[in-house]
């Protein structure tokens, strides 16, 4: 007992570096994978974790006990089908309702543009894609969930786009809480958020780690007034997103401000997943804020009546429009082909909603730069304005300090975010909750040791007992010593009285006595003496049992006491005062008694 | 460890667990069958029930012509229908810590309880529950303020003339517990109090107890609750159901090794297959329509009805009855279909499935788009003028005393090619009907109740193996009218414990062990030693602690409070009640008969003096 047990974070391309996350934890002896994220900006290897650190051969289901998925975007699912079908893992899978939904079309979506485009090998098929989410398990917010008997995980809303969870992970009495994003906004959501669970250690994502974002209405008003502008000028809005997630929020906001301002510019909505976000959407309203959620009997806000389907011919019409289209980043596919064909006039714009991964051209466009290479050694001018409008719903300063003061954990790892900025979240926590922050490398482990406290069944007997002593209420303020035997047998552990313990086990008691003797004078005889300290002791102790026995012995409690004398003097007698250890108590004070009473 | 019995009703139950130190109420069924004794409230003038005579004594006596109105040679009361409320002079009701409530058909008293009795806990509810339910609330208050009633009949209620009055009203229970409906006011407080869970979430209360909802397979988001601590287990049993309807299956295993089983909820319904009665409802509509007549179906807005849209989907092609309008009629009509589309985690497998494509889980959605069913918030607007015959009309309420099936009964009462089916187990439809007669229409009564049969609830207790089984007193002998049928009860070893209305059960429990936490410093001091392979042990000796009933045991003298004095310090070593003071030139030390204590501390203070 009272064995201090580690976590350890072997991190798989989750630690200073945004693009792909992969957490091992391991905790309580149980090893969990933290999503299974796969990078955007590469095209080979690299962009899938690197599962050697696991094992180096063979299939991973012996090395982990189960895999949890924090919500549907790429950069955390991606390379679950690579890693269950060809690395190979048979264990369960976690992840929310509508995580289950949409993770296996994006997957597939993201497989046809790899394989089917880009003519790219050695790269999982729509069957795998299949098997893999026929392993897993889909996860209800606040459910508990036994994995096996020891490990049990329990989901959180986190709001940070349809379907993202937190969730915490408990073996025992350890327990570690990951959450990929929270956005404070959760907390509109009827489901409250996250417990005060106190876990070892809370690990979450710091992308924006150093920003504390403005208001959110300030920056939707931003962004109104920016395409409002744009249109009145005769220009076009292309802002690239993911189909699903940021796309959805913006799409109302758009759709309300038009209705408002009787605007007559078409919206536009790119690819065929429209339609089916939208409906997802509706489906998973439970999984949206209260707002959408309060008012979608009278009116469903995913049925818009400005924004339409886009035609690839619709790029090449004149007038001002606002095109949505994927993918958000702009490394490929219609949103890169649009940016290409409006790039070189100066009255459009795009406007990029979220984060993008170094590499792509919503990177470089972001950081200024005005000539792209493109292929075939073609460049391009970026004449357009080029704005950015932090919606994306990921972890800021803000939020994650939020949930440390609601979970209280009592170490921090940040992942997912960039050395720089990590350390100066790091240096913020440090200094406001006084607890331990790790920010592990890529590959690198942080080990987290543990204390916890050992639960055991003490029997009600002995702690009614020990309750007794203490008065009819237990007092927090009075603790009481308790006397008991821990009995460890077949992993239970029992805490009974001594004799409980010993009638269990089927042992003897073993007697520790103790005897005194003490020299006095007194020209009585023995019997005389000892009734004289029999009525003495009866006329001082009272409240104490005291017997004068038939076999010339007086009894006080647990003690006897014996009289000889010796046969040259009669006079001179010998005590004999005899108690066991747990007599000892009344010991002296009896003794103190008898030797007044010789005084005399 | 004690239960105490507030409803008598089997399947709205209403009991209230001392366990622990905790005050749980498992359910707020409200018995609504005392509807039945009132007049229906039709939402038009009806020449026909604003005529009828009042009731005088055959002596003459007792004139309460007012109050009582003779209908159908029966004696109703004319007053605003009023339900039968949960007992509240058993025991304080505001001492209740925690409700839980199991599904939606059993939370119906809830504003009586948490407005009315002192009430400042927490509820604890599904997120369906709570929607659906609220939706059932919001129902029923709009059909009784839709046709005010200002009179409140209280004179028959008199125990000394009730006793005169001939019967059922003469054998009524509990009249003066009978309360009219409460207002939406009063539901929105109620339900302001609600705290949403989910299936096998796990919820401490106060440290002592853990309470978690388990799906229970009746209708949406219905559950039933293990209330346990770390030693001693009691599962709470309400509605539950092993067919494949649409609820998420039941989940029978986590009932497993509980001390105490307390059971109700069973079919109301023993000797009817659900199946069956599904196929009298489709073929009994149809040859109705076919007739060119009009079918009525009196039910609740949300439940069962799902699943009779969806066996109608199937039907309706096979059937030819393409053409035929379906109405439902309710002021949350369109939120209860909105609704049922939205609960996808609280679904069966096979609807899940559908929503993952994405697709609406339930094709009354498909029913909606293609114009063959039209639900109105009421018979009045749109409905009256978009109306046409035949036609299929399910509305509420399935008492007949009020909502807009009145409407209906008076208008399609007297022809014989129109028919009622009565789908809802949970009022006889000959009291129901009772009002309306002499009936020209059809009767059929296809009573749909999935709830465990007797069958499957003794298949289940063998299975789960609970020590023991607390149940209403019903379940233990046959129904009265089918005194042979020793099927229809339970029959377990040991019997079960029955209640009743006001029973107080003192529940069989040996409580033996309890829970405390060594903290870490403490064991890693512990030394323990093999006495036989396997078996170790070793002598503690500890503080208790004991906080929001959590016990841990730590090491001795924990707890020193140091004062600052004018002069220097005062320590105070709580557990042993010992008083220091520290003084520039003194140091007086204040304690109990302790002579160990006093001999260290003695010791302590000589060594850092010499120190010095």
């Amino acid at each position: 007992i009272g064995k201090i047990t580690g976590c350890v974070f072997p991190l798989q391309g989750a630690g200073q570096d945004v693009g792909r996350s992969c957490i091992l934890v391991s905790i309580g002896g149980k090893n969990i994978m933290l999503d299974c994220g796969m990078h955007m900006g590469y095209n080979d290897d690299r962009r899938f974790p690197d599962f050697s650190y696991i094992t180096q051969n063979g299939r991973l289901t012996d090395f982990l006990d189960c895999v949890i998925i924090s919500h549907f975007h790429l950069d955390h699912c991606g390379a679950l089908p690579y890693m269950s079908e060809m690395v190979g893992y048979d264990g369960p899978i976690y992840m929310t309702h509508p995580t289950k939904a949409i993770c296996p079309i994006l997957l597939e979506d993201f497989r046809k543009i790899t394989v089917d485009k880009k003519g790219e090998t050695n790269f999982f098929t729509s069957q795998m894609i299949k098997d893999c989410m026929k392993k897993v398990v889909p996860l209800n917010l606040h459910q508990t969930v036994q994995v096996d008997d020891e490990l049990e995980i329990k989901a959180y809303y986190a709001g940070h786009v349809l379907g993202a969870a937190m969730v915490h992970i408990k073996v025992g009495s350890e327990s570690v809480v990951y959450t990929v994003s929270v956005n404070k906004y959760a907390k509109s959501h009827i489901s409250a958020w996250i417990d005060k669970c106190r876990p070892d250690i809370l690990i979450s994502e710091s992308t924006y780690a150093t920003t504390i974002r403005d208001s959110k209405r300030c920056r939707e008003r931003d962004f109104l007034k920016k395409v409002h502008e744009t249109i009145e000028r005769g220009g076009k809005v292309l802002i690239p997103v993911f189909a699903l997630g940021r796309a959805q929020e913006l799409c109302i906001l758009l759709e309300t401000f038009w209705e408002r301002m009787n605007l007559k510019a078409p919206i536009y909505f790119s690819t065929g997943l429209t339609e089916k976000a939208n409906h997802y959407y509706k489906l998973f309203i439970t999984w949206t804020n209260q707002k959408i959620r309060k008012t979608f009997v009278q009116r469903n806000m995913f049925e818009f009546k400005h924004i339409k389907a886009f035609d690839r011919s619709y790029a090449d019409n004149p007038g001002p429009m606002v095109v949505f289209a994927t993918p958000g980043m702009l490394h490929a596919g219609q949103s890169l082909q649009i940016f290409k064909k409006w790039a070189g006039n100066e009255k459009n714009m795009v406007i990029m909603p979220g984060y993008c991964v170094q590499g792509t051209i919503g990177h470089k466009i972001l950081n200024g730069q005005r000539k792209l290479e493109m292929e075939g050694r073609a460049t391009l001018d970026v004449k357009l304005q080029v704005e950015y409008m932090s919606f994306s719903a990921h972890a800021d300063a803000k939020g994650i300090m939020q949930l440390i003061r609601m979970a209280e954990p009592r170490n921090m790892l940040l992942v997912h975010g960039e050395a720089v900025k990590m350390e100066f979240l790091k240096g913020k926590i440090e200094q406001e909750f006084s607890i331990d922050c790790y920010m592990p490398a890529n590959g690198e482990t942080a080990t987290v040791t543990t204390n916890p406290s050992v639960p055991v069944d003490i029997s009600l007997n002995l702690l009614k007992r020990e309750m007794a002593l203490g008065g009819p209420l237990p007092d927090p303020k009075k603790p009481r010593t308790m006397h008991g035997t821990l009995i460890m047998k077949e992993n239970s552990l029992k805490l009974v009285s001594s004799e409980q313990a010993l009638k269990e086990l089927g042992l003897n008691e073993h007697q520790l006595r103790f005897t005194c003797r003490v020299q006095l004078q007194d020209p009585h005889s023995d019997p005389d003496t000892l009734h004289r300290i029999y009525t003495h002791l009866k006329s001082v102790l009272k409240g104490y049992t005291i017997q004068h026995l038939p076999d010339g012995t007086v009894m006080v409690e647990s003690i006897v006491i014996k009289v000889s004398s010796s046969a040259e003097d009669t006079n001179a007698k010998v005590l004999l005062l005899s108690w066991s250890y747990q007599g000892g108590e009344y010991f002296f004070t009896a003794l103190c008694i008898v030797k007044r009473l010789m005084y005399q | 460890m004690k239960l105490y019995c507030l409803s008598g009703h089997p399947t709205l139950p209403c009991n209230v667990l001392k366990f622990k130190s905790t005050t749980i109420m498992l359910d707020c069924g409200l018995d609504t069958t005392s509807v039945l004794n009132f007049l229906p409230l039709p939402l038009v003038h009806s020449p026909r029930l604003s005529k009828l005579p009042g009731w005088i004594s055959k002596d003459g006596t007792i004139n309460l012509e007012k109050e009582l109105k003779d209908c159908a040679g029966r004696v109703f009361v004319d007053s605003q229908p009023e339900f039968c409320l949960p007992e509240r002079e058993l025991l304080d009701l505001s001492t209740i810590d925690v409700i839980l409530i199991s599904n939606y058909h059993c939370m119906m008293a809830l504003p009586y309880i948490t407005e009315h009795t002192g009430f400042t806990g927490t509820v604890y509810a599904t997120e369906p529950t709570l929607q659906i339910g609220r939706l059932l609330m919001e129902e029923v208050v709009n059909f009784m303020e839709r046709v005010p009633k200002a009179q409140s009949a209280t004179c028959w209620k008199n125990k000394e003339i009730q006793r005169m009055l001939p019967g059922p009203l003469k054998d009524a229970v509990d009249v003066w517990t009978w309360k009219r409906c409460y207002s939406m006011q009063e539901v929105n407080s109620a339900l302001s109090k609600v705290q949403l869970v989910g299936y096998s979430q796990k919820v401490e209360l106060f440290g002592a107890v853990q309470v978690s909802p388990l799906s229970s397979g009746y209708s949406l988001g219905s559950s039933n609750w293990i209330i346990q601590s770390h030693h001693e287990k009691v599962s709470y049993v309400s509605g539950s159901s092993l067919l494949t309807t649409h609820p998420q299956p039941m989940d029978q295993s986590s009932l497993k090794n509980s001390d105490v089983l307390i059971l109700t909820g069973l079919t109301q319904m023993p000797t009817a297959n659900p199946d069956g009665m599904l196929g009298e409802f489709c073929s009994n509509l149809a040859m109705t329509i076919r007739a060119g007549g009009n079918v009525l179906v009196p039910c609740y807005s949300s439940g069962v009805i799902y699943d009779l849209l969806e066996c109608l989907y199937q039907f309706i092609e096979s059937a030819s009855l393409g053409t035929t309008p379906f109405y439902f009629i309710s002021p949350v009509a369109n939120s209860s279909l909105e609704f049922s589309q939205i609960f996808a985690e609280w679904l069966c497998h096979n609807k899940q499935t559908k929503v993952y494509l994405p697709e609406p889980p339930f094709p009354h959605a498909e029913l909606i788009q293609t114009n063959k069913l039209k639900h109105y918030p009421s018979i009045h607007g749109d409905f009256s003028s978009e109306f046409r015959q035949p036609c299929v009309v399910f509305t509420g309420h399935p008492s007949l005393r009020f909502g807009d099936v009145v409407h209906f009964m008076e208008l399609w009462g007297k022809s014989s090619l129109n028919t009622i089916i009565f789908t809802e187990p949970d009022f006889s439809y000959l009291d129901a009907l009772a009002p309306y007669q002499p009936l020209a229409m059809k009767c059929v009564y296809c009573p749909i109740d999935t709830r465990l049969n007797f069958h499957q609830v003794s298949k289940l207790l063998k299975e789960v193996q609970p020590l023991h089984v607390v149940c209403p007193e019903q379940y233990t002998q046959p129904p009265l009218t089918q005194s042979h049928r020793s099927d229809l009860m339970l029959e377990l070893q040991p019997p079960p414990m029955p209640y009743r209305r006001c029973s107080v059960l003192n529940l069989p429990f040996r409580r033996r062990y309890e829970r405390v936490y060594i903290l870490p410093e403490l064991a890693n001091s512990l030394v323990p030693s093999e006495i036989k392979p396997g078996v170790s042990v070793a002598t503690v000796s500890a503080v208790v602690h004991s906080k929001d009933n959590k016990h841990t045991l730590q090491h001795g003298i924990t707890e020193v409070k140091v004062e600052e004095t004018a002069d220097g310090h005062i320590l105070h070593l709580q557990a042993e009640d010992t008083l220091i003071q520290l003084e520039e030139d003194g140091t007086h030390i204040v304690c109990d008969n302790n002579e160990p204590l006093r001999t260290t501390l003695r010791d302590l203070v000589l060594r850092f003096l010499q120190k010095l």
